[in-house]
């Protein structure tokens, strides 16, 4: 019983002292990723071309405004100017075309 | 009287019964925030739980409101979480983890977890708050993160000084800036990397620090583990997370997430007419003051007759000093009673008995700082959507 006790005592007093210095999430893992870009014209041009850098929400939680071409070709022009996205020039307006009519 | 409590509590049943039979989860987890095209999954991770899903690569995670009205700490599990790239350094090996620090100092230094750790602790409460929380409620709307209101928090944070180390490594003459990188990157080279940037007077004033603890616990890996930078009553953009990379520069930083993101209008309000474009803009900074009501949700149905509302406020480091309370759409104001203080930096609570006839009702809120700082009645604006602190209206039904 005593015995019992220290071991008990010597796991926790282990397990506090590792709690406190290493309680490291080494290896983190992130839920499956399921959101999905709508159904609508030239969609696999935005999946190959949108999708490298950022999920499909990212695209679908922005707020439905007036002017929705003006809105995406400025989102699109940012992606492109500021963050570096490589998309080649005849599929910036397919995109374009596809936010405006889709979102 | 509906309590946020009782909510909470169906919240959580609800997603244990999400966990039993998955097919139902779909129905139960979603959350529908008070805008257009404001629904959203609940979505569960690891050391977190249920929140509301902004986006999941990277991921960015808002705290459901009812938790503000638990207490004036926020709990790790429940804190929000916002990235900007998608390169998250996911494996991260706290032993061989160190942090840099170099540019214009004597004595460059390379300190491992132990080694920060083995210094002298200091600690803080202070809020956390995303530069676009309540973005989703710009009038007209804005892109970006289309967050609700639960994208702060407020915890006690454990670490060191940032001026305790700066002093170690001996700041140069003519130092101007210190600037802040963290593990995460972007997953394209072209994307410039997070990067922010503190004038050198801020990082040494003492509160700045760096952190590895959180409300007593290491920081939840989604929050910055093992080591994030804490600038209190500042936006957290400026709250680098998962810091290994402290850089003195003896100009101004120009980089795009300090030169071109994160700017709000140069003006006396920080404001603009909705729609319009500013003609000159400066970093983001403090927080302007809000006050939230938690212990109600807009559209709650009241019984008549005495109720205690409760709340929290906070803003950028002058402390709250009053907090008043409508019970009549703004006609007539009453002072609450504010909870204990646990800093200038911290959620302040506050709590006011009042008696609700019935009918229709406009419950609302409104702080004063200790620097005579207090809420507009309308919402300002800006093309980023950021420093929304207007007045608050919670509509409830008393029968």
């Amino acid at each position: 019983m005593t015995m019992k006790r220290t071991v008990l005592l010597t796991l926790a007093l282990a397990t506090g002292l590792l709690g406190s210095v290493t309680a490291a999430p080494i290896g983190y893992q992130t839920p499956d990723e399921v959101a999905a870009f709508k159904p609508g014209p030239n969609l696999d041009v935005v999946t190959n071309n949108c999708t490298a850098c950022h999920s499909a929400d990212y695209v679908n939680t922005q707020p439905p405004v007036k002017d929705r071409k003006a809105f995406w070709q400025a989102e699109v022009t940012k992606m492109i100017k500021v963050y570096g996205a490589p998309i080649d020039d005849a599929d910036v307006g397919k995109i374009v075309d596809y936010l405006a009519a889709t979102y | 009287m509906i309590d946020r409590r009782d909510l909470l509590k169906g919240a959580g049943l609800a997603a244990a019964a999400a966990t039993l039979n998955s097919t139902r989860a779909l129905a139960l987890d979603t959350v529908t925030l008070p805008f257009t095209n404001g629904e959203r999954p609940l979505v569960k991770y690891p050391q977190k739980r249920p929140m509301i899903g902004l986006t999941s690569r990277p991921p960015q995670l808002e705290t459901p409101f009812a938790i503000f009205n638990d207490g004036p700490l926020t709990p790790n599990n429940a804190f929000f979480v916002r990235y900007h790239l998608s390169d998250l350094p996911y494996n991260v090996d706290p032993d061989k983890f160190t942090l840099e620090v170099k540019g214009k100092v004597d004595k460059p230094l390379k300190l491992s977890l132990m080694d920060i750790r083995k210094m002298k602790a200091t600690e803080i409460v202070a809020v956390n708050q995303c530069s676009g929380n309540s973005r989703g409620f710009s009038d007209p709307r804005v892109a970006g993160g289309q967050l609700g209101n639960g994208a702060m928090g407020n915890a006690r944070w454990r670490g060191v000084p940032l001026k305790a180390v700066l002093e170690m490594a001996g700041v140069q003459t003519g130092a101007k800036q210190v600037t802040f990188n963290g593990m995460d990157g972007p997953v394209s080279d072209k994307t410039p990397d997070f990067v922010k940037a503190l004038d050198i007077e801020h990082a040494t004033d003492g509160e700045v620090m760096l952190a590895y603890g959180m409300n007593g616990e290491d920081l939840p890996f989604l929050n910055g583990f093992p080591l994030r930078l804490i600038v209190p009553g500042y936006y957290g953009t400026y709250w680098v997370k998962h810091l290994n990379e402290i850089t003195v520069i003896d100009n101004v930083y120009d980089g795009f997430w300090m030169k071109s993101a994160y700017r709000i209008p140069d003006t006396p309000c920080n404001c603009v007419d909705p729609g319009t474009a500013p003609k000159a803009t400066i970093p983001i900074n403090r927080f302007t003051i809000r006050s939230f009501i938690t212990s109600v949700a807009d559209g709650a149905k009241l019984k008549a007759g005495r109720a205690t509302l409760r709340g929290i406020a906070f803003d950028g480091g002058k402390g709250i000093k009053e907090v008043s309370v409508s019970i009549d759409g703004g006609k007539s104001w009453t002072q609450a009673k504010l909870g204990k203080d646990l800093g200038k930096y911290s959620f302040r609570e506050w709590k006011l008995p009042v008696k609700l006839a019935a009918g229709p009702v406009e419950l609302k809120v409104r702080a004063t700082s200790n620097g005579g700082e207090t809420q507009p009645d309308t919402p300002r604006w800006n093309p980023a959507g950021y420093l929304r602190n207007v007045v608050e209206t919670v509509r409830v039904t008393v029968a």
